[in-house]
């Protein structure tokens, strides 16, 4: 794992493996949305509007994926001072925030002819709408943090004390009453019918690769950036 | 008297939500990715 905390090591993975993950995740999720709308019959209780959760699903875990990745890097940062985990988290935390607004749009659009309301302040929703202004503030954070040349320690630690609200999202419905159905798949065991059940898979695995797709050219960006800001100021530097 | 809803209205919907916001985002991603390492083999470059 050390290893690939070198850039250069890191850059020649990661030009194989962008466009690598960046067709396989259109392809599949493209795929998986297809056969969502065509394919699946209607729900029984929700009708045709089933339909919303193959694209609704996928982005509420990858929301709470992409804090929980920030999460993982700025400790990794915090202990070992690796540089390219800070980068990791920073390049995480725009497809988490773009996944949490999709998230919270199609949900309130499934929610108007399911539940009768576009919103209810009720705990899942609150607490996944907190995880939105959380990455905002994060990256806000980080973007401050580079422009001022302040330690990249400070948005490390407001990753790491944002994951509270993970499992305050995944067990919000358990604790407290809610419009919003109980967990329906957990680990090992899954209470959807398998005709809906194997082309939401196939959707949560072709976003999350295109979650990874954009982490990576995230992570180049900065990284390409980073290393022109360093040539430029040793250059300046030789020249005074 | 209540409304009528055409529920593939909020599927057509949510799918555009979901659909402009994903290809935005991955369009602007690689946009800026391609951006920023044109500029740094410029500055090797100079």
């Amino acid at each position: 794992m050390h290893g690939f905390a070198n850039p250069k090591r890191f850059l020649s993975l990661a030009r194989w493996l962008t466009p690598l993950t960046l067709t396989a995740g259109l392809l599949l999720s493209a795929g998986a949305l297809a056969w969502g709308v065509f394919v699946v019959p209607p729900d029984r209780l929700m009708g045709e509007t089933v339909r919303i959760l193959f694209l609704h699903v996928p982005t509420a875990w990858l929301g709470m994926g992409g804090w929980s990745m920030i999460a993982i890097a700025s400790l990794v940062y915090l202990v070992w001072r690796h540089p390219l985990a800070a980068l990791g988290a920073r390049a995480a935390a725009v497809p988490g925030l773009v996944f949490t607004l999709i998230c919270l749009v199609t949900g309130s659009i499934w929610g108007r002819p399911t539940w009768g309301t576009w919103w209810v302040w009720d705990g899942r929703l609150t607490s996944m709408l907190v995880l939105a202004f959380l990455y905002v503030a994060y990256i806000a954070l980080a973007q401050a943090a580079e422009r001022e040349g302040v330690s990249a320690r400070i948005p490390a630690i407001f990753g790491l004390l944002g994951a509270i609200n993970i499992p305050i999202i995944n067990r919000s419905v358990v604790w407290w009453n809610s419009l919003h159905q109980p967990p329906s798949i957990s680990m090992g065991r899954s209470s959807i019918d398998a005709a809906f059940l194997t082309p939401l898979l196939v959707s949560v695995a072709g976003f999350s690769l295109l979650f990874g797709a954009v982490v990576l050219m995230r992570m180049r960006a900065l990284l390409a950036d980073a290393q022109a800001e360093a040539r430029l100021r040793r250059r300046a530097m030789e020249a005074a | 008297m209540r409304e009528a809803l055409d529920q593939w209205d909020f599927v057509i919907a949510a799918y555009a939500v979901g659909l402009v916001g994903t290809i935005a985002m991955i369009v602007w991603s690689w946009l800026a990715m391609r951006r920023a390492e044109r500029r740094r083999d410029e500055v090797r470059r100079r």
